[in-house]
């Protein structure tokens, strides 16, 4: 019976070997291999950091995470509660309440919803992962004022913000819910200084509540102040 | 830590709503569709994708009971637990749950609504069909979802010949879910309209699908479309599903060839 429960040393995300190929059919099946046998692990309240140069496979590997993209080869662990779920392999309904529950995700860019205003963007996220609708609301305004997003556009559809504005509604989203697992994908790329600085806060505080994350990051000051690990990705470069 | 937000086992039940499996359609020799099974989970909003004459509109039709199938089998959970098989009911038990527990919105708001007849009629009309009598009752039950769909309660004794595309594809809607059905079929809900009218109803029927928890099957051309509403994809081509999965992982990830197509003919804004 012990083994069913989780001990808090257990990680909270597993990777084993996992492995990914594209196969580009318009271009005559080429095949672009990205990553092999990528294994590490993350402990709740730490962070990890994908390293490597562009195009090493590190946001691939986020989505595989995710679930957007597919894993063609190994397991991905993820904890939900006293059971571990092989997100490589579960159906979709599945990872959609991996997603709901458990794992948050920060992309690189928004994807914006017609109509809808940046603040019931950010506080729909909440309300997914079960916050009643005030507390979901109070949440999403305290982050977008702590990423200093003006007030008088929280009422606005993210649609016509600039790239910073949007990048920060995004934040805001990924970090309303508490998810045991986050994902963050470049998430400082387009901001100034005093954001970059709100946005390693962030982590700190997450980290401090328990969650495991994993990030990718442009800026190297970000990475030393939020790093618990690096995790370089060249490691597991795919053989072409 | 996580005690307090596990999901009320209800959110997620284990038993699919709609269990479809072997399902085709053959018109003479022609290929209407082959093979074709799923299951379907509450709250679930599967999409089905494809180009003209995939096969897409004939497996709604056959799904949704307008069309006889040639093979295959489609069980429906029953409001009672029970899963019945849909061909086997019959003709009063089909149209008992296709006028209570099942809604279909059609492309052209025309095959869905009486014209002739006010917006407060087109929606009091389902709800009489389930019984309703009460006058008052029902006026005020047709007020309260004309304002869910946004069309203002001035307009309940207009006639949907006066509204515009937009408006009576939202009308139709709300005709639709006034009997809390659990189970809505969409053929191109969004197809007719202008491109902003299109965002508001996404956004609107978004909305419905999360707050009702329905489950839905709609089908449409519009890749943009499915990734808004739809939890997961079935890409459809000649008639055959050739890849299905959760719908960022099918397009951000397509596997097939006609898929990659599909996905690499969108136009970016």
């Amino acid at each position: 019976m012990a083994a069913a429960h989780a001990s808090p040393a257990a990680p909270a995300l597993v990777l084993d070997r996992i492995g990914k190929t594209f196969t580009m059919h318009l271009q005559g099946g080429a095949r672009l291999p990205v990553v092999r046998d990528v294994s590490f692990s993350v402990a709740p309240g730490e962070c990890v950091v994908l390293g490597g140069p562009s195009g090493a496979g590190k946001s691939s590997v986020l989505k595989m995470i995710y679930g957007n993209y597919r894993c063609d080869q190994g397991a991905i662990l993820v904890r939900d509660g006293s059971e571990l779920v092989d997100a490589a392999a579960a159906e979709p309904r599945r990872i959609i309440r991996l997603r709901r529950q458990r794992v948050g995700y920060v992309s690189q860019f928004l994807r914006v919803i017609p109509r809808v205003s940046a603040l019931a963007v950010v506080a729909q996220a909440a309300v997914a992962f079960g916050l009643p609708e005030g507390l979901a609301g109070a949440r999403a305004r305290d982050l977008l004022a702590r990423l200093n997003l003006p007030e008088r556009l929280w009422s606005l559809p993210p649609a016509t913000f600039s790239g910073g504005e949007q990048q920060r509604v995004n934040i805001a989203r990924g970090f309303v819910a508490t998810h045991d697992i986050l994902l963050l994908d470049e998430p400082t790329a387009s901001l100034d200084a005093k954001n970059r600085a709100a946005v390693v806060d962030l982590i700190h505080e997450r980290k401090r509540a328990g969650s495991a994350i994993v990030g990718i990051f442009h800026d190297d000051d970000v990475r030393e102040r939020v790093a618990d690990r690096i995790v370089d990705i060249t490691r597991f470069a795919a053989a072409a | 830590m996580s005690a307090a937000r596990e999901l009320p086992a209800a959110e997620m039940p284990e038993l699919p709503l709609l269990s479809v499996d072997g399902l085709s359609k053959f018109y003479g020799a022609r290929l209407g569709c082959i093979d074709v099974g799923f299951d379907l989970y509450p709250g679930e909003v599967l999409a089905i994708v494809g180009e003209s004459g995939s096969g897409k509109s004939t497996l709604l039709s056959l799904l949704s009971g307008r069309l006889a199938p040639s093979a295959g089998r489609i069980r429906y959970r029953m409001r009672d637990g029970e899963l019945r098989n849909v061909l086997g009911l019959t003709e009063a038990e089909r149209r008992l749950l296709m006028r209570t527990d099942w809604g279909f919105v059609h492309q052209d708001p025309a095959q869905g609504l009486r014209m002739a007849v006010s917006a407060g009629a087109n929606v009091g009309e389902r709800l009489m069909a389930v019984g309703q009598r009460h006058y008052g009752d029902i006026r005020a039950t047709a007020t309260d979802w004309l304002g869910r769909v946004e069309i203002d309660s001035d307009r309940i004794d207009d006639a949907p010949r006066a509204f515009s595309g937009g408006m009576r594809q939202r009308l139709q809607i709300a005709r639709n879910l006034v009997t809390h059905p659990r189970l809505v079929f969409m053929d191109e809900p969004t197809g007719g309209l202008d491109v902003s009218v299109q965002a508001r109803l996404l956004d609107l029927l978004r909305g419905l699908v999360d707050d009702l928890g329905l489950s839905v099957v709609i089908v449409t051309h519009d890749l943009a479309v499915a990734r808004l509403i739809s939890h997961r994809l079935m890409v459809m081509r000649q008639g055959r599903v050739i890849e299905a999965g959760l719908t960022d992982q099918v397009l951000d990830d397509p596997r097939e060839p006609y898929t990659q197509l599909l996905v690499s003919s969108v136009l970016q804004v």
